[in-house]
């Protein structure tokens, strides 16, 4: 354990710089975001990850997030236990039959301002399961999605972009709209 | 082979006199009926039989009555196709969510029901959790999955060979490779066809990195749960670097469809084949300190040993594979006993010990990680030339079957061709064992070391929901 730690201490961290967020990518997401969200949030955002059915596969690059490479909360992004905690909805599946009524229990238990990012394919368009009995598909054929992370699954990289751009997009969101929305 | 209720019997005693491994059961519409398909291999050997019953009126003699691994499939095929398993011992709908549900009842002076899911704290798949607890043990558990079922199985039917592929892919991501391979393997047996070398051996090589990243994930994630993270983020970098390995040797960080009927969609470089063993040095050098701070750290120890024990005689009745039966004195690894290339022609051994807890489930997986690093660099060394493909040749009906060894235990895959498609497909999810096991395992440990518990099973929901 202590060759451990002072090993730790000594070997240089393994966390990279930030990933180049494109001018583009902050998005067209903006128009729904207000002067209270921006207020409140500030550029953090506590996430509530749900998982509608997904195979996976997006679970795992989402919790590579944590690891030592990426360091997710150094930008101000954390997992949160509780959707009372939460600001964001993150949505990975295909949202099957049997986790609607799931689904929207956990967004109705948020507090507004509240977002909803649909990570994947799956949660995209459907994937793979878009045409399944079984499934409904894009998780915006329920909620109000505000951002789309497609890919399957999206790498860590892909992710930190749409989050880091996400939340630059609430944090210098034009005043203007708040009052219209 | 199709057979008569008395030959169903049969079999069905076979299971429970342990004479025989449950290995899967399912079903598929015929006309107006169906018929049901029993899977099973003789114990110790991995050669698996399939024996198909037709369902008249939709009834069938339950297999579950005679052997109790066999309740959830049993329920989940009568959801999907309206059967009627005859005396089965658990009636109750399993995938079909509408309506209500009564979980089995735990009656005593001070028992309450803890509900959790199917939506969990942390970023896991979805599933319910019903504990009853006399104070802080838990008295009963009982987990009620199927919030995850896509349907996969039939959405395979009638696809082209490559679609169904894709989608054996996604039946559990952190197992695609194993699954693409599982699928694979049968349809080429369907077909007759063996794919060349080259191939062979990359597919190898992809199994085991696929393996080394979920057992340096896992290993870490059980000592998160056991109030350890430090572990937990070492080995997370460990797991991270062999994703980044996987992207740069095969194009994609989980290897998601690069196996492919026939054989394999990338070519490995000299370069990459080389990056491959300067990684792999590096990590057994930092993966050999991380098992010393395992093993010399009491108050992680403490958590792990006696927590979570699985009774090798229930390990054995319910044919508990992977890490799960081969902690608990199972002795089987489908690389081994139901050889398929390339590791019909490599050295390993399949450790085994009988302790059933959670430490036990961890030292598999070490002693695994170990061999994995050794295979891959043994199929580099041994890493043939030539093509990557075979053609599939397009034939009237045929089938076929496999079993893989995933990270987490042997997948079974049975497949029906016709002229390239898909006209019937089982691919089943070494969990269906590991969940009935977890609720055992886990009666008399109190509620703080569910998460530790279940994280050292780590079974699959969707592989199960399908």
């Amino acid at each position: 354990m202590r060759r451990t730690l002072i090993e730790s201490l000594f070997r240089g961290k393994l966390t990279e710089p930030a990933p180049r967020v494109g001018e583009a990518e902050p998005m067209a997401l903006l128009t729904e975001l207000g002067e209270i969200a921006r207020g409140r949030l500030g550029r953090s955002l506590a996430i509530r990850e749900l998982d509608a059915g997904s195979c996976n596969g997006c679970e795992l690059e989402i919790t590579a997030l944590g690891n030592a490479f990426h360091d997710l909360e150094r930008f101000g992004l954390k997992f949160v236990a509780s959707p009372r905690h939460a600001d964001v909805l993150m949505i990975t599946g295909p949202l099957t039959r049997n986790m609607l009524e799931a689904m929207r229990s956990t967004y109705e238990a948020m507090a507004a301002p509240k977002f909803v990012i649909a990570v994947g394919d799956c949660a995209c368009t459907g994937g793979v399961f878009a045409e399944s009995p079984a499934c409904i598909g894009a998780a915006a054929q329920i909620l109000d999605v505000d951002l789309r992370i497609p890919g399957c699954p999206p790498d860590p990289v892909t992710l930190l972009k749409g989050l880091i751009g996400f939340a630059n997009a609430l944090a210098s969101a034009p005043t203007h709209r708040s009052t219209q929305s | 082979m199709m057979i008569d209720q008395a030959t169903w019997q049969e079999a069905a005693a076979d299971l429970a006199s342990g004479a025989s491994v449950f290995v899967a059961l399912w079903a598929e519409p015929a006309g107006d009926d169906c018929v049901v398909h029993l899977a099973g291999r003789p114990r110790g050997s991995g050669d698996v039989g399939v024996l198909s019953l037709m369902a008249h009126d939709r009834h069938f003699p339950s297999i579950a009555l005679y052997h109790p691994g066999a309740i959830l499939m049993e329920r989940a095929l009568c959801d999907l196709h309206g059967l009627i398993a005859d005396d089965t011992p658990d009636p109750r709908a399993w995938l079909d969510h509408t309506a209500a549900y009564a979980f089995k009842p735990a009656i005593g002076p001070g028992i309450h029901q803890i509900p959790v899911g199917p939506v969990h704290a942390g970023i896991i798949e979805p599933g319910h959790f019903r504990f009853s607890v006399n104070g802080e043990t838990i008295v009963r558990l009982e987990a009620r999955l199927g919030y995850a079922h896509k349907g996969t199985i039939g959405l395979m039917r009638g696809q082209t060979i490559g679609h169904a592929a894709k989608l054996a892919g996604r039946i559990s991501g952190d197992s695609t490779v194993a699954y693409a391979y599982a699928f694979a393997c049968a349809v080429e047996r369907a077909l007759g066809i063996v794919v060349p070398p080259r191939a062979a051996a990359l597919r190898g090589i992809m199994a085991e990195l696929e393996r080394l990243a979920n057992h340096f994930g896992d290993i870490g994630a059980i000592c998160n749960d056991g109030g350890f993270p430090l572990m937990n983020a070492l080995t997370a970098a460990l797991r991270e670097r062999v994703l980044r390995l996987s992207a740069t040797c095969f194009g994609h960080r989980l290897m998601m469809d690069r196996i492919i009927p026939g054989g394999v969609e990338t070519d490995l470089t000299e370069a990459a084949a080389a990056l491959i063993r300067t990684t792999l040095a590096d990590l057994l050098t930092q993966w050999g300190r991380l098992s010393e701070l395992y093993e010399k750290t009491a108050s992680l120890q403490d958590r792990m040993v006696t927590s979570g024990r699985l009774d090798p005689a229930i390990a054995r009745r319910l044919g508990c594979g992977g890490y799960v039966g081969r902690a608990s004195g199972q002795d089987f690894d489908a690389r081994r006993d139901a050889p398929y290339q390339p590791y019909d022609t490599c050295r390993f051994t399949v450790p085994g010990v009988s302790a059933g807890d959670v430490d036990a489930r961890i030292q598999i997986r070490m002693t695994e990680l170990d061999q994995s690093i050794s295979l891959i660099r043994d199929l580099l060394a041994t890493l043939p030339t030539g093509p990557l493909r075979a053609a599939l040749p397009d034939t009237p009906i045929t089938t076929g079957h496999a079993l893989v060894e995933g990270f987490r235990g042997d997948i079974f895959a049975h497949v029906r061709l016709r002229d390239g498609f898909v006209e019937a497909a089982m691919l089943r999810d070494p969990s269906w064992f590991f969940w009935p096991a977890l609720e055992t395992a886990i009666e008399g440990n109190i509620v703080a070391d569910f998460p530790l518990c279940n994280k050292s099973f780590n079974p699959s929901y969707s592989g199960c929901d399908l």
